[in-house]
């Protein structure tokens, strides 16, 4: 149960921390001092804050402890030839209002927001170049959410060396239908990405985003350590989806941050199927009167694969509601982790938070944890939450075979219908197909592996 | 061979023997009743022909068109032209109708043969008009949150695109008001025909007004005491289920 997480061997021998640290400075010398002043400090976070270790509450029943981050390139380039490549795999949603493509942290691809959308205030840029332009909004935003689930060390480890990533600005009472999306391809092995999304929505602005993380080669290692921060303002909505498909041998972090205004309403779905060990973290802050926050998320597991996520509805302010429903699907001797927190603010009166985490075995070694909790301090609040954990209903399973269909294609099916539940709060229909079409090939690539 | 024929069943469940060396043959083309009081053993057949595994066959045989069907799995038993319309069908959540008709329709197919998808809504469409259910329902996952009657009219509608040799309709009737009961019956009468050989079972007689049943069968114990013409079924409702009993014991 103690196994040490180690990066696999690459090859090539990368240089230690500090050195790919004063590399990655040299790199982005050209940025302003402001922006690599908080550079510095926060790689003396890191190297301050303590490695979690099994034993902080955060940390439960994880098995990440002494991971070797020096193993691991800091500083990885896509060789130029694999550009073009990797822009015609960028093909989740056809239609969108603005794209970007990454490829280890560097822009390999920018379709910008149509003239009138810009025309309007609408800012989706690579933050490396809206560091001059908008630097109030990164000033103000940028990482302006602490972690509060556990990750401090990792936030201060990406804001080090963080290098990829957007910044969608909405101003106030704009309506944008299509949606942004943002590629992030890990594409060297052994390499690192660290992707950042930062989505500010102002008084009844509107909009959706899709972060899409990608595998190159998914049997190749890497280490990922993504944040996004999405902010509603007053009476916003904000529709926020991550894929999470990183190569089956990454260590990847993804940790999401929701902050609401009065009657802001986010929706946060997420889908994960990378990585050999991943750990998400999702924290909701309603501060905003009003509002209301869905969280969603569909855990794919395998073979070895850990699925670690922690959860917190913090909810500040009076009349919000929130609603969060974390699906795990469990093969092999997988494993997952959930564990969620309800908090209530004793203002917060007349809240509304729901928290269910639903746990399907389909294997006697799988293994899935939960530890749901609620912290309340108002007295006039509705919450609940529930976990259950169980293998396919049999009664399901009979009543599918007595309709003449085959035991595999039967469980195949109801698997799915599992899912369903999730994938079909995906309002872009083509997203969602190309998610169960995602799914689907893991299975399948699960299945010939066996 | 144009039968369903079941041959001294014995059925024990959780241990105890429900079915008791119970016969009956159901030739194509006829619609045949089971009534009886509760715990009977009425729904055991109909499990224990589906296949059920918690239902232990310790004796008999049951052919279907000649073959026997006992060493078959629940879904070589449906694709070998068996249906059971369930009392208590599963919701099944995130798994639509229109897959779960079609997954089972391509179960059907020779392999690499690939189902028609305009031909397959075409027909279904006509089949959901037939037992009134709303052509939005396709989309709808199996069951979820049906009342009883649409549960029922989901089970027929399933009979309808199956087209089994033998439909085993397990208290169809049982939770629906007679509006809903009508739709049902309409949609069993539309599909009886020389190919196909139904067994209803049911508690009620009521059922009998709207599907004329060829023959009636009175089960009690574990096996049928008494068959008739459907005038049977009248005789009984007049006589109450103590009336079985009582025949029972004499003739055992």
């Amino acid at each position: 149960m103690s196994s040490t997480l180690q990066a696999p061997a690459t090859g090539a021998t990368p240089a230690s921390l500090e050195a790919a640290f004063a590399r990655h400075l040299e790199e982005c010398r050209q940025l302003p001092d402001w922006w690599l002043e908080m550079k510095r400090s926060a790689f003396e976070r890191y190297r301050s804050l303590p490695m979690p270790s099994r034993k902080d509450q955060s940390w439960r029943f994880s098995r990440l402890r002494g991971l070797e981050l020096d193993r691991f390139d800091f500083n990885s380039t896509t060789p130029a030839a694999d550009h073009a490549g990797l822009i015609a795999r960028s093909n989740l949603v056809s239609r969108t209002a603005g794209s970007m493509v990454f490829s280890d942290d560097r822009l390999i691809h920018n379709q910008p927001v149509a003239a009138e959308l810009a025309a309007q205030g609408v800012v989706w840029e690579p933050i490396a170049d809206a560091l001059q332009q908008h630097r109030e909004l990164l000033q103000e935003y940028f990482m302006a959410q602490d972690p509060r689930l556990g990750s401090e060390k990792f936030a201060a480890l990406h804001t080090a060396f963080v290098n990829a990533g957007c910044l969608l600005y909405i101003p106030k009472g704009v309506e944008v239908e299509l949606p942004f999306i943002a590629y992030h391809w890990a594409s060297v092995a052994g390499g690192t990405v660290l992707p950042h999304t930062l989505v500010i929505a102002e008084e009844s602005a509107r909009l959706t985003l899709v972060d899409a993380f990608f595998a190159a080669d998914r049997s190749a290692p890497h280490f990922a350590c993504g944040f996004n921060h999405i902010f509603a303002g007053d009476n916003a909505e904000v529709q926020y989806y991550s894929l999470q498909d990183w190569s089956r041998r990454a260590v990847g972090f993804q940790i999401n941050s929701l902050v609401t205004g009065r009657d802001a309403r986010i929706k946060s779905l997420g889908i994960n199927t990378g990585c050999s060990h991943f750990r998400g973290e999702h924290q909701s802050l309603l501060q905003g009167a009003g509002s209301h926050v869905d969280m969603f998320s569909l855990s794919v597991a395998s073979g070895e694969q850990e699925m670690d996520q922690r959860t917190l509805q913090r909810h500040l302010a009076p009349n919000a509601t929130s609603d969060l429903l974390f699906k795990n699907a469990l093969s092999d001797a997988s494993r997952t982790i959930f564990s969620g927190l309800i908090e209530v603010a004793e203002a917060a009166q007349q809240t509304d938070a729901y928290q269910t985490n639903r746990n399907l075995l389909l294997s006697p070694e799988a293994e899935a944890n939960s530890l749901p909790g609620l912290e309340i301090h108002a007295n006039d609040v509705k919450c609940s939450h529930g976990a259950t954990t169980g293998q396919i209903d049999e009664s399901e399973m009979f009543y599918m075979l007595s309709r003449g269909i085959p035991l595999n294609k039967a469980r195949e099916l109801l698997v799915f219908g599992f899912f369903e539940e999730v994938i079909g709060n995906i309002d872009e229909d083509e997203m969602a197909d190309n998610v169960r079409a995602l799914i689907e090939r893991k299975f399948h690539e699960d299945a010939s592996a066996q | 061979m144009n039968t369903l024929d079941i041959r001294n069943l014995s059925v024990r469940v959780a241990g105890n023997e429900i079915l008791k060396n119970f016969s009956l043959t159901i030739p194509k083309g006829e619609v045949h009743a089971i009534m009886g009081p509760n715990g009977t053993g009425k729904s055991t057949l109909a499990k224990a022909l589906a296949g059920h595994e918690d239902y232990e066959i310790t004796g008999g045989d049951v052919l279907l068109d000649g073959t026997s069907i006992l060493e078959l799995e629940p879904d070589e038993r449906s694709r070998s032209g068996l249906f059971m319309a369930f009392q208590y069908p599963s919701e099944i959540p995130g798994v639509s109708i229109a897959n779960f008709i079609r997954a089972a329709l391509q179960a059907r197919l020779a392999e690499g043969e690939e189902l028609e998808a305009t031909k397959y809504y075409k027909r279904l469409y006509e089949k959901m008009d037939l037992l009134s259910i709303d052509r939005k329902f396709t989309a709808r996952s199996v069951n979820e949150g049906f009342s009883g009657g649409e549960k029922k009219r989901c089970e027929i509608l399933q009979l309808a695109m199956l087209e089994p040799k033998y439909a085993i309709l397990d208290e169809t009737d049982s939770g629906l008001d007679i509006d809903a009961l009508k739709v049902v019956a309409h949609g069993v009468n539309t599909l009886r025909s020389q190919n196909m050989g139904v067994l209803l079972i049911t508690h009620y007689q009521r059922l009998l007004n709207y599907i004329v049943p060829d023959r009636v069968h009175v089960m009690y114990d574990g096996r049928i005491v008494k068959s008739g013409p459907k005038e049977l079924a009248l005789e009984l409702e007049a006589n109450g289920y103590e009336w079985v009993r009582d025949h029972a014991t004499a003739t055992a």
